[in-house]
């Protein structure tokens, strides 16, 4: 990915993350538990993947979330 | 919980279905795709008997413009869940969804499902036996479907799998027991347990797969997308039953000739 100086998320008090495939900007600092929150997502149901990596569900609170992070919030649907 | 043998009325000995060292009563296996709404879901899954239920892993829809996850709707106390890597067209992906799976923190338990072919969701079986070499050594217990190639299924035997899955015809196409023979192969030289997983249509299908002395099913299509998916449900569990009960009883010798029942002696002028 090219990165440009347009980022409105740089120099301020946000960051800019891909969730699921989507932009989003959270406040710098935001941890998992809090990004969660934000979405109104149960954290027991959610799993995280943070930059291909997972994190443990135990560590949403401790975990602060970096500009660029790449997410991936998964849950179980039905399939067969 | 009575056993499957003693539901269908017999005293024929059939102990449970173990699996990675766990034992279950039902030899059938649903899936918990494609159900018209999630009320019909849970009552199909409870008339099926079935205590283990396959699930998929998928993104959360951040804009909740569908459902919510199953487990809203499904009690993870109730059945045993299994969850799956179907769509997975590397071995790399199914390896990143097992693990996202199992983060879930319900068990270590995979139906490893790795695609080669869009058009008929055949298995790619390099790339499934690859994955599973990489799961198990990750302590995951692989049930891992395949085709109906007999060393195909000894590899996956070999590389730790705590299940085979040979497909009855491909995933969705509901068109029964294609190759009886290729399966009957594979549960002779197997000692994992064999379980028939995708292509059964209708009762007899899954009664005639059960008559191959296989372990068990795995269905989904099959009773989601009948009109009436709770009573297919109970249609499925009732034709496992007797396909097991009919094999345990051993089926009389086929003969290219007519036998007559009745006593030949004793006839009228």
């Amino acid at each position: 990915m090219t990165e440009t100086t347009t980022n409105p998320a740089r120099g301020t008090d946000h960051i800019s993350l891909t969730v699921n495939g989507e932009e989003r900007t959270v406040e710098r600092g935001t941890t998992v538990a809090g990004l969660l929150e934000e979405l109104e997502l149960e954290p027991r149901t959610v799993v995280v993947e943070r930059n291909r990596e997972i994190i443990p569900r135990d560590d949403y609170g401790e975990v602060t979330l970096q500009d660029d992070d790449t997410l991936e919030l998964v849950h179980f649907v039905g399939g067969g | 919980m009575t056993t499957s043998t003693e539901q269908a009325g017999s005293g024929l000995d059939d102990g449970p279905l173990t699996i990675g060292g766990r034992d279950f009563e039902s030899r059938l296996i649903v899936g918990t795709g494609k159900y018209p709404d999630n009320e019909t879901m849970v009552g199909a899954i409870r008339a099926s008997g079935a205590e283990m239920v396959t699930v998929a892993v998928r993104r959360v829809d951040l804009d909740r413009s569908s459902e919510e996850g199953i487990l809203h709707h499904l009690d993870p106390d109730e059945f045993f869940l299994l969850a799956n890597t179907a769509g997975c067209y590397t071995a790399e992906d199914a390896v990143r969804y097992a693990r996202l799976a199992r983060a879930a923190g319900f068990n270590e338990w995979i139906k490893l499902e790795v695609i080669g072919d869009e058009k008929t969701l055949l298995p790619d079986v390099q790339a499934t036996l690859e994955a599973a070499r990489i799961l198990v050594e990750e302590d995951f217990k692989v049930m891992a479907y395949t085709n109906d190639d007999l060393v195909s299924a000894l590899r996956l035997e070999d590389a730790g799998c705590v299940s085979v899955m040979p497909l009855a015809s491909p995933i969705g196409s509901g068109l029964g027991l294609v190759n009886p023979y290729y399966i009957r192969e594979i549960k002779d030289r197997l000692e994992v347990p064999v379980i028939v997983d995708a292509g059964v249509g209708t009762a007899s299908d899954a009664c005639a797969t059960m008559e191959q002395g296989v372990d068990g099913v795995l269905m989904n299509t099959a009773i989601a997308a009948a009109d009436d998916p709770v009573s297919m449900a109970r249609a499925m569990r009732l034709s496992v039953q007797a396909g097991r009960l009919a094999y345990l009883a051993g089926r009389m010798p086929r003969r290219e000739i007519a036998v007559p029942s009745s006593p030949v002696r004793g006839m009228l002028d």
